[in-house]
């Protein structure tokens, strides 16, 4: 009875598993999003698994089926790999162009939005209320993605 | 933000009040930023993207897989930006970068801020 190469197989079997758990599962929170390192984690040891399955598939004694097999499987896995990487650091590092946003020297458009305490606040007042007890300097508005 | 939370002291003893805008509800930002991350600035909510719609810096996000406990209507977010804004009204510095890698560092704040009057 032929004997399965469950080194190829355990390495292609992971490398999809490294890549769906991220789209369905890690990012979604804002930690792995960035940063999946449980993926790459994962993607390390498949990758460690092909090459074995790979190194046992060439072996003399192997007929040309499985080294043709464990091929697909190898590059198919290292094919996943770029497609994670692709998606988190190249597009998902994708910002829109904002060419409408205020530049230097313009006036800040006005707002009134709710504080963490639910109340609201005007633009204004941020340029008002005093900072350290004297008249503030300026008012630095950060902008950032949340925490979702 | 880290930075700046960091170098709060310095950025108030210049007059400067660091104020963080996102899409979360006061409920969320009270929660993730305030109680679990220790931010001390003050955080602004714009849940329906009114500000971020005027500043232009929305970023839309088509992604169903949002987890709803995020307490926001639709998945549109704002990309990062930093401004700032002089007691006139007027943006005296901004960082709005094409890049995500590139942030706005506090030093870079606090030598615009003694350009001023």
């Amino acid at each position: 009875m032929k004997r399965i190469n469950w080194q190829i197989w355990t390495g292609f079997v992971l490398s999809v598993v490294a890549l769906l758990s991220y789209a369905f599962l890690f990012s979604r929170w804002a930690i792995t999003r960035d940063w999946p390192w449980v993926n790459l984690i994962l993607f390390a040891i498949a990758m460690v698994f092909l090459f074995l399955g790979l190194r046992r598939a060439f072996k003399p004694d192997k007929g040309i089926v499985s080294k043709i097999f464990s091929s697909l499987a190898a590059a198919f896995g290292v094919l996943l790999l770029a497609g994670l990487l692709f998606v988190v650091f190249v597009a998902g590092r994708w910002l829109p162009p904002s060419t409408g946003a205020p530049q230097v020297g313009q006036k800040a458009p006005d707002f009134t939005l709710t504080d963490s305490n639910n109340k609201p606040v005007m633009l204004a007042q941020l340029l008002s209320e005093p900072v350290n007890n004297k008249p503030p300097k300026a008012a630095l508005l950060i902008f950032y993605r949340g925490y979702w | 933000m880290r930075s700046f939370e960091n170098n709060l002291p310095a950025l108030s003893d210049a007059g400067i009040r660091v104020v963080a805008i996102s899409v979360d509800k006061p409920e969320k930002t009270r929660e993730m930023m305030v109680q679990k991350a220790g931010y001390t600035f003050t955080f602004l909510s714009d849940p329906r993207l009114e500000a971020i719609r005027r500043y232009d810096l929305v970023h839309a996000h088509d992604d169903p897989t949002l987890p709803a406990s995020s307490g926001r209507e639709d998945a549109d977010i704002a990309r990062p930006a930093e401004f700032l804004v002089d007691p006139s009204g007027t943006i005296r510095w901004r960082m709005v970068t094409e890049n995500n890698f590139v942030r706005a560092r506090p030093q870079q704040v606090l030598e615009t801020a003694k350009a001023l009057p």
